[in-house]
Order: C-alpha cells, then structure tokens, then sequence
C-alpha cells in the first residue's frame, strides 16, 4: 500500500507512512509499530476530513501530526480515540488489526488521550476522576486510586494532591491531571492534542520534561500542534496533514520549520513583520537564552505569513505610513481606566479587579497577557458596559463612561471584540440585521429600519472586509472566521477612538487570523488606540506596543515590547514577582 | 399558647416522608444531569397503582411492590424522550406528569365510577403508643435506610461516581468508557421508584384510599427542595422536614383560638411560602450541575 500523496521532501528524505516501515532505529529487523492508522477515511456529508490517512507511531517515540485547523487532525485523533467513527480504514496495535468503536475499547487497546478541552469532572477530586474509568457500580477503592495517582505523577515527575478538587486546579495542573488519568489506565500510547496551546511557557517546559521522561520508559506519545517551534523541539518525527491527507513525514532532527510551514499550508509563506520597528520577535529570542518559547514564536511567524508591509488585501500597507503610527500625545488617551476595581464573586473572597490604572494613547496596542480567569473577562464585560464597575473611572477619549450604559459607550468612541463571538451575534438574525445591531438608530426612517440603507451599509462592509456571505445568510451559518469577520467589520465601521478586543482569533485558521492581525494594525496606523487581551503570546508579541499583564484582577507587569519576552511574561502571568533588574 | 410539641414532631415526620422519597429520587436524576418534571405524575401513579393492586390483591405489600415497579417504569419513560430522543426536559417531564395523571384519574372513574374508591389494606403504624416513635415502617426506611443509602451511593460506589460523571461533564464520563445513557435511565428508574414510593407512602400508609388531587403538588414542592438542597442529600431531608415542620405549625394554628381571625387558606399556603423564601435565599449563586437539561449526543 503506497501513500498517494508524495511525501514533501525533507532533510532526512522522504518517508513513507505506510506499514512496515516503522521501527524507527531498530536496527536490521524492522518490528511492528506500537499504533498504525492505515488509509483512515472519514467524511461528514460531501465533507472528507480524513482521506486515507496512514500514520504509525513507535515505542517511546513522540511522533508529531501537525496541520492547520481544520486540516483534520482532531478528528483522526477523535476516530483513534474511539469517539467518532471512521468510514474505512484500519487501525492496528503491535501489528494486530484492533476494533475501536468506543473510548472504553481505545483505553483496553492502551490508548489514552488528553484533549485541549479536559475530560475532567470539575466537581470531582483528582483520585475520583482517575478512576472513573472502568469503576464498577458498587464501593469504589479510594485508598487503590490514590495510590494509583501518586504512582503515576512519580513517574511523570511531578506532585499532585489525589485529593484535591479538579475546578480548583490551574490549567496547567488539569492537563496533569489528565496525563495521570491516561497512565493510571496503563496507557502505552498517549495522544495530547495541542496540549501547549493552554499553558504558560514554565508549564509548557514541564510538559516537555515530562514527555521525555515517559517516552523513555518506551511510551509511544502522538504529539498535535500547529506550532513548529515546539514540534521540532520534543518530537522525533513529524507528520504533516493536510486537507485531510498527509502531505509528508519527515524524522525531526535538522527539520526546516519552513518546509513544514510550506507542507502545512501549501503554499510558500512570506515572513510575518510589523513594518514599524525592527522585528520584535529577534529581540525576544535574544532575550531568552533558554529558548523558552521563542522559537515557537518565529516559526509560527513565518507559517502565519502576516505581512502587514507586503500582504495583499483590499487597502494594504500602501495607504497608510505604518511607520508614523507614533502615540500621539496631543490627543486624550483613547482609554484611560484609573483605580477601577469590581468587587465579589469569587470563591477565595478577593476582588474580580483591583486598581487598575491604565492608559491607551491613541495610535497604541496594548496587549493584555494573563492566563484566563485572571480579571479579563470581567474588565472587557465592564468596558462593554455589562458591568458597572465598583471603584475608580473609565475614560474614552477624554469622556467619562463610566458606568454608563453600551450604547453611550459606543458614541463614545469604545468599540470592542468580545471573546464569545457567538455570544456577540444574534444567531437568528441576518448577516447584515448583526451588522448594524449596534447603531439601527442610524439606518432609520421614521420608526422604520430603512432597509435599503442597511444593504448598502452590509454589502460596503462584506466587500470591505472581504467577508464569505450574502447580507441576508442568517449569521449563524457561517463559519467562526467570517463570522468574526462580521464583528470586526461590526466594530470598526465606526472606527473607533479606542478598540477593546478579547481574543480576536482564537480558534480562527491561519488565514482568517492574518486578516484579522492586520484590521487590528491598521486601527492602530488610522490613530485607534487598541486593547488586546489575549492567551495567545504570539499574537501579544506580534501586534503590541506595550504589553501589560493581569494576575489575580491586578496589573502586575507592564513591559515595552522590548523588554517582553515570553520567560519574563510566563513568570508574571503565573503569579511570581521578578527580580529588580531583571525588568527595568 | 400552648403547643402539643410532641404531636407535632410526629405529624412532621409523617408528612416529611413522601417528600424526602421524592426529593432524594429527584435529586439522583438531576445530579445525573436530567430534571424529571414527571414527578407530580410519578408520585401519583405510584398512590394510585398502590391503592388498586393493594385492593385486588389484598396485599399492601404487593400493592407497594406494583407502585415501585410503575414508578421504574415512569423513569424510564421520561428517559425515553430526554436521554434517547433528546427532547425538551421540561416538555417531556411535564408530558409525563399530565399523562400520568390524566391516566390515573380515567382509570379510577372507570374502575370506581364517580363515587369514592374503597378502603383497601394498609400499612399500619410500629409503636403506636409511642410518642414521635409511633410512626410507619416507610418513614423509618425513608430517614434511616434510604437517605443514608443514597449519600453513601453518590459518594462512595462506582455507580454514584457514574451518576455525578455523567451529570456535570458527560464528554468526560463518555472518554472515561461509561457510558452516558445507561447511567441516565439506571439513575431515572431509581429516581422514579422513590418518587412512586412517595406517592404510595400517602395512600397505602396515610390514608389507606385514593382520592383525586392525591398528590397535591408535592412533586413540586419535592424539585424546588432539591434546589434548595443544592443537589446535596442530607439539606434535601432537612428541607423536607422543615417544610413538614410549618405544615404540622401551621395546622396547629388553625385550631389554635388566638389565630381563628386569620383566613384558613392563608394558613394552608404558609408552607409553600416558606418553600419560595427559602428558595429566593438559596437559589442565588446556586451551582447547577454542568450539564443540567443538556442532552447528551457525541459530536
């Protein structure tokens, strides 16, 4: 059986995925892979997510599988974990054909899985949750699945209380949790599906300790990402899907993040650069001998393909001198928050926020780094005028908003982005009815929405913001890009002083991310001052002037971009206080 | 004002029992995530099944026995339309109810004509000469064996741990191998059967027949403990016992001469009031369990 799809040269020369071929360094006997997935095919409807997918992955090898969203890695993942069925294909363990129709056959199968969303029971102690699998109906072992737990952090290296209860345990902490879960079942094969993408860099750089400890006790681990960086740094092979087929499988040593980045999307990659100062992201890898993370920062760079100089795009970088983009101080800040505090709320009898002074001058983003749960969501639900703020005031452009009501807040010059895009649409109504929910008081006559004024208003706005739909599609059929397209174009249109957006591409492709970068920088090239609250540092690292963390409802660092870099943002995001010095 | 204290202490633990059947039967289908509004209905199946196979039989057991099984039954017939169809909790459990009910009162106008339905076997009480003591073998099933039983199932068997599993995050107890809808229906068959246990208490031990609007409400009033409880065993028996507690305050009243000026009425509804205020206290900041009326479906 031969892969369709030619393998994408690499340095160590192509491989093919199919079986028999692995037994990667085992000298003249190739044995049998500890998992294979031969011609693996699944569609939805016309959809083919996986089209004869072969993937094989050794003892105590951590095979990477790295693709763009919607490339059909979670899926595969989903199948070989039992919890979506597959149309065709095979999958073998040891060489031996297996059945997997459940999760409860891929865990007899020795096959665990750590999702990026947790299959955690929040309410339940990590003893309790670890043995939920395969508990009977009667009474339960308590004192065997504690003993278990310890077991299983020893050998992962780290320390977990059996006891505690999982909803009060950081992410970081969860996804142990999880690992813990999957050894406890005795696991030979462990899938982690993007499982940086919720970590800060010290816990990621746990999770990389604890990956090699594991693969050399001879545990086979399948390793997703979109992030090349990381990829090359804890795998021993890569696989790239694309389209639902592999576009290429190459050992990772002497990997070139660009020919990855060219497989996984398919086309050659321009470099990814604010035009307006010299590439930040080399004083962060400078910054950081240890190399926390940087890396991961530059080569997601050159795979996103942001140009903000170069890309093409209706009004490219061409209009606007990016380079003149200075804060201007003559103006009132676009957002000034002094000692704005909100009360109550959380378990531990804090504050949601406390003391937060902050200013946006105008032609600056700011970015918000945190870890989420931090005093976010609460701060953006404030600034949308969904919560009054306890203590302290809110000025948009020199006017005071404080406490005042959403609409208010948009005369004043406020647009914002809100995280929950699907909390920000109304589902029912049409694509161009959302696009002017937020200001119908324009498009009236009489007591009438003047409909043929909207049209002209969406259809400006569709063409403008290069959006995939007709003004009358409900907004709920389209997809999470072109609905946040619909946002973005929703805030911008009135071209805001000040911008609030809150994790503007989660979850968005590579392709729909870039646009949204690049309306954000031209925002801020047009005099908007911009907030960016986001998990994503790249991103954070990518578009911001100045970058601002919150810990606990507190600002706890503020850092110009050059003195950010991902080591000195993880330990503020975690809580730590930084050495004088080490932060000017 | 004089109380007779101990008569009242007796009465509240009579009238607390169907409410603590209910409520601890409601409380094991919500904690597995599914809110059975067919508890009106169960309850009065389980009176009315009780009553008619008591007295065709002539067996109170036998009778209790047929109204635990139509209580299974009524479980699992809510999980028909909300574990494997999906439908609406509250439109399948209110379905369920009128259904039910509707069904119990044709069957008796059929059975009994329009007139009253006959006394049949029924339970009798242990110690009758005891004070607060003197009460029905269900009552002490209900507070010493099935609430305790309940508690440590939640907390300490693996089916308790399926039930809270599928309960808060079905997709984690679905990847943990359990699977979902079978612990849905194990957990509205034994939910049911409490609730029908509640209803039977109130014909076959308090009452020895069956009239229309047996129930009266009691199912409700056995969800909103529940809530009250926050899904937790030992509050929900409190609450019961505290609503049976103004219940018996509130009977005693109206005989009591010093209260005569105050509406009959307005005294039968201090109860429920209670139940509301206490609602309004504990209902805020309230954790429902994750998957609270979500059906589940894999992706």
């Amino acid at each position: 059986m031969n892969d369709p799809v030619q393998p994408a040269p690499g340095p160590g020369g192509p491989v093919s995925g199919g079986p028999g071929s692995g037994g990667q360094g085992s000298g003249s006997e190739p044995i049998a892979p500890l998992i294979e997935l031969v011609g693996i095919r699944k569609s939805f409807g016309d959809l083919v997510v996986n089209d004869g997918v072969d993937l094989a992955v050794d003892h105590g090898q951590v095979h990477a599988l790295l693709g763009e969203n919607g490339a059909g890695k979670t899926t595969l993942m989903r199948i070989l974990y039992g919890l979506t069925r597959f149309d065709d294909g095979a999958i073998r363990v040891d060489g031996a054909p297996v059945r997997i129709a459940s999760p409860a056959d891929a865990i007899a199968a020795g096959i665990g899985m750590v999702t990026q969303h947790f299959s955690l029971v929040g309410t339940m102690t990590v003893a309790e949750n670890v043995m939920l699998s395969g508990v009977g109906l009667g009474r339960v072992d308590r004192a065997g699945a504690v003993a278990a737990v310890t077991a299983a952090a020893d050998r992962l290296g780290v320390a977990i209380d059996p006891g505690a209860r999982i909803d009060r345990l950081s992410v970081g902490e969860q996804q142990r949790v999880e690992i813990v879960k999957a050894l406890a079942r005795e696991c030979r094969l462990l899938i982690l599906d993007e499982p940086t993408a919720v970590l800060v860099p010290q816990d990621v750089e746990a999770l990389f300790g604890a990956i090699r400890r594991l693969t050399a006790d001879g545990l086979g681990v399948l390793f997703i990402s979109h992030k090349l960086g990381e990829v090359s740094r804890i795998s021993d092979r890569v696989s790239v899907l694309r389209r639902g087929r592999i576009a290429g499988s190459v050992p990772a040593a002497g990997i070139e993040p660009r020919a990855l980045a060219e497989m996984m999307v398919g086309r050659p990659t321009v470099g990814v650069r604010r035009t307006d100062r010299p590439a930040p992201l080399t004083a962060a890898r400078d910054g950081s001998a240890d190399g926390v993370g940087a890396e991961v920062e530059a080569d997601l760079v050159a795979a996103r393909g942001v140009d903000v100089g170069t890309a093409a795009g209706p009004d490219a970088a061409g209009e606007r001198p990016a380079g003149t983009a200075a804060p201007q101080r003559l103006r009132p800040p676009a957002l000034r928050l002094r000692e704005l505090g909100l009360s109550g709320g959380t378990a531990r009898g804090r504050d949601l926020l406390t003391d937060l002074n902050l200013v946006v001058q105008p032609g600056e983003i700011v970015g918000m780094a945190g870890v989420s749960g931090n005093g976010q969501s609460e701060l953006v639900q404030l600034l949308s005028g969904l919560r009054r703020p306890s203590r302290g005031t809110v000025e948009v452009n020199g006017i005071d908003v404080t406490g005042a009501s959403p609409q208010r807040m948009i005369a004043a010059g406020l647009g914002r982005i809100t995280e929950d895009r699907h909390a920000s649409v109304v589902p029912g109504l049409t694509v161009e009815q959302n696009l002017v929910l937020e200001d119908a008081a324009t498009f009236r006559r009489g007591p009438f929405l003047d409909s043929g004024a909207v049209r002209r208003h969406a259809s400006a706005l569709i063409e403008r913001f290069n959006i995939k739909a007709a003004p009358t599609d409900p907004i709920g059929a389209l997809s999470g890009g072109n609905m946040q397209k619909v946002l973005l174009a929703r805030a911008l249109a009135r071209e805001p002083v000040a911008l609030v957006a809150s994790q503007p591409t989660r979850g968005l492709d590579v392709g729909a991310a870039e646009f949204v970068h690049t309306q954000l920088l031209q925002r801020r090239a047009a005099g908007g001052g911009l907030l960016l609250v986001s998990e994503d540092l790249d991103e954070l690292l990518a578009l911001s002037d100045r970058i601002v963390v919150i810990y606990a409802g507190r600002i706890v660092g503020d850092l110009t971009i050059e003195q950010a870099d991902p080591r000195t943002l993880g330990l503020l995001m975690t809580g730590q206080r930084l050495d004088e010095g080490e932060v000017a | 004002m004089n109380l007779p204290l101990w008569a009242m202490v007796t009465a509240m633990l009579t009238t607390a029992t169907p409410l603590v059947f209910g409520a601890l039967g409601e409380l094991v289908t919500e904690r597995a995530g599914v809110l059975n509004l067919g508890i009106e209905g169960t309850m009065y199946a389980g009176a009315f099944v009780g009553v008619l196979v008591a007295g065709s039989s002539g067996s109170v057991w036998i009778g209790l026995l047929a109204a635990l099984v139509t209580g299974v039954l009524a479980g699992l017939f809510v999980g028909v339309f909300t574990v494997t169809l999906g439908v609406n909790q509250h439109v399948a459990g209110i379905g369920t109810t009128l259904l039910l009910i509707a069904s119990c009162n044709f069957a008796s106008r059929l059975l009994y004509g329009g007139g009253s339905v006959p006394q049949v076997p029924k339970f009798s009480q242990l110690l009758p000469d005891v004070p607060v003591a003197s009460q029905y073998l269900l009552t002490y099933l209900a507070f010493l064996i099935v609430a305790p039983a309940m508690f440590v199932l939640l907390r300490s068997t693996g089916f308790g741990l399926r039930v809270r599993a599928v309960g808060d995050n079905p997709e984690a107890a679905d990847a943990a191998g359990i699977s979902v809808a079978r612990t849905r229906y194990a957990a509205l068959g034994l939910g049911g059967m409490l609730m029908a246990a509640g209803g039977a208490f109130i014909t076959l031990a308090m009452l020895g027949t069956f009239t229309l609007n047996i129930t009266n409400g009691r199912g409700w009033v056995c969800i909103a403990l529940v809530i009250f409880a926050r899904w937790r065993v030992i509050p929900a028996v409190l609450g019961g016992l505290l609503f049976a507690a103004v219940d018996a305050l509130q009977l005693q009243l109206v005989i009591t001469p010093q209260f005569a000026g105050i509406p009959q009425q307005l005294m039968s509804a201090l109860p429920y009031l209670v139940v509301i205020g206490a609602l309004v206290v504990a209902g805020r900041s309230l954790r429902y369990p994750g998957a609270y009326l979500k059906p589940y479906r894999r992706t």
